[in-house]
């Protein structure tokens, strides 16, 4: 096994009275993805600001490379330019271009050229099929291209690690494959990524590893041919029933997981 | 044609006399807003803070300002202070002062909704790109915050230009004042030049506000 890059112990994590995460354990490996699915309000999401320190943490320990993150700490800012995010919203900078966007961090964060920001900025827009909207504002881009943009700006900033926050599901459908497309690719260049998804097939075809979370636990974590296939948990079984339908026409009762999985 | 007596404008300096007033009308608003714009800006941002007593405070100046008529105001300051205090304000001075707590607690009420219409996840993505709070506030809200300003506070120029109409009630000479004086003295040779003169003074402030208002509205169009 590669070298631990992310190291999460008993994170515990409330609003007021409500504990969201209970008690977390996590590592996660150099070179590895992992996907994170459960039932919505089970927590994926915070546990992703937690990792990016946009949320304080009642108890545990999450370090990277042995750092601690927490909410707030001047180390914590340093660490946060090896982890990239992406979040759901839309969430450029509608005041700059796309280029102005990639190369804001890189410049005034890390000090870098402007030239050289630019020029690898070019390299991994050409990358995405979009290097003519360069010059562009972000309302001139669709929902999938911002994104995808997105991605490149986290990308820039050379990242250990990266985090998705369900970064497709305010897409329209048919603009959700070419930024799974884009993560696609970033998995087989052997990147770090932690991703939180509503997309099924995708987890199923990306992950290393799939981690069930559920009322602030991980509940289940395997393969993901192990995970779809047969999973060993009920809630498990329950939450990937939900991706499934059964035949409005019952032509033959078939079994209740080949269905699940033909849906998949 | 019914005879509206513009030709009075043409005798001796009138028009001349008619443009200075304008430009009264124009220091008065402009030197408002330029005072009232950073004003406006502080009191903008302290009506987001949570501390309620600040809060409360400035909800109370904005609120009594924008009911009190402007003209109601401009006699506080001006008569009031001169028998309650003993200041013997000029008519000039007393309107910038009103003009300036009017301009303060409007730019505070639009700084106030720009700013909370950023929406929180340009905070958090700037953050998560490890800018630091004050690189977030330079780089990423203060910029959009702007750009949803200029146009509003572009507008808020025209609206005091409109106003300064109001402040020949405590004796500045301003261009509707002119106005009056160039009929008033012609009443005997042009009996009809109320009409003339008064359409000259629309004109002028439809010229003097035309070209800002387009400019707001070309700013709006470019940074929606």
């Amino acid at each position: 096994m590669a070298e631990p890059i992310l190291e999460i112990e008993q994170l515990i994590k409330e609003y007021g009275q409500n504990r969201v995460l209970d008690g977390v354990n996590l590592t996660v490996h150099k070179g590895e993805v992992i996907v994170i699915v459960g039932p919505s309000g089970c927590g994926k999401s915070t546990l992703l600001r937690c990792i990016n320190a946009l949320e304080d943490i009642q108890g545990g320990i999450i370090r990277l490379h042995g750092e601690e993150i927490q909410k707030g700490s001047a180390s914590s800012q340093k660490l946060r330019q090896k982890i990239g995010m992406v979040f759901q919203s839309y969430d450029l900078f509608p005041h700059l271009t796309v280029l102005d966007n990639i190369t804001l961090a890189p410049v005034k964060v890390q000090k870098r050229k402007k030239e050289d920001a630019a020029k690898e900025a070019m390299e991994l827009l050409t990358r995405i099929g979009l290097a003519d909207k360069a010059n562009s504002y972000p309302r001139q881009l669709s929902g999938g291209q911002k994104q995808r943009v997105a991605i490149v700006r986290a990308l820039c900033m050379h990242p250990e690690i990266l985090l998705f926050d369900e970064v497709t599901a305010a897409l329209d459908p048919e603009m959700v494959r070419e930024v799974l497309d884009v993560m696609l690719d970033l998995a087989r260049q052997g990147k770090t990524m932690l991703i939180v998804t509503h997309e099924m097939s995708f987890a199923r075809a990306v992950a290393d590893r799939v981690i069930f979370l559920d009322q602030g636990n991980i509940v289940e974590e395997a393969k993901p041919e192990e995970f779809f296939e047969h999973p060993k948990t009920e809630r498990a079984q329950k939450f990937l029933h939900v991706f499934s339908f059964d035949q409005v026409k019952k032509q033959e009762e078939g079994n209740c997981s080949e269905q699940s999985e033909s849906h998949l | 044609m019914p005879d509206l007596g513009i030709e009075v404008l043409f005798k001796g300096t009138n028009m001349l006399r008619l443009l200075q007033g304008l430009w009264v009308a124009m220091r008065i608003s402009l030197i408002s807003i330029a005072v009232s714009i950073p004003l406006g800006i502080i009191v903008g941002a302290l009506m987001t803070v949570k501390n309620m007593a600040v809060k409360a405070v400035s909800k109370v100046y904005l609120e009594v300002i924008r009911i009190m008529p402007q003209l109601v105001l401009l006699f506080l300051v001006y008569f009031g202070t001169t028998r309650a205090m003993g200041i013997n304000l000029s008519g000039e001075l007393a309107s910038i002062i009103v003009f300036v707590l009017w301009g303060t607690a409007e730019m505070g009420d639009l700084v106030r909704g720009a700013l909370i219409s950023i929406p929180k996840h340009q905070y958090e993505s700037s953050q998560a790109l490890g800018l630091t709070k004050s690189q977030t506030y330079l780089y990423i809200i203060i910029p959009q915050t702007l750009r949803r300003l200029l146009p509003l506070s572009i507008n808020l120029i025209t609206r005091m230009i409109k106003t300064t109409s109001l402040v020949l009630m405590i004796g500045v000479v301003e261009m509707l004042k002119v106005a009056q004086q160039i009929i008033e003295a012609n009443r005997m040779s042009s009996p009809n030049a109320a009409f003339g003169v008064f359409l000259v003074v629309f004109v002028l402030y439809f010229l003097a506000c035309w070209p800002i208002s387009m400019l707001a509205r070309y700013l709006e169009k470019k940074w929606s």
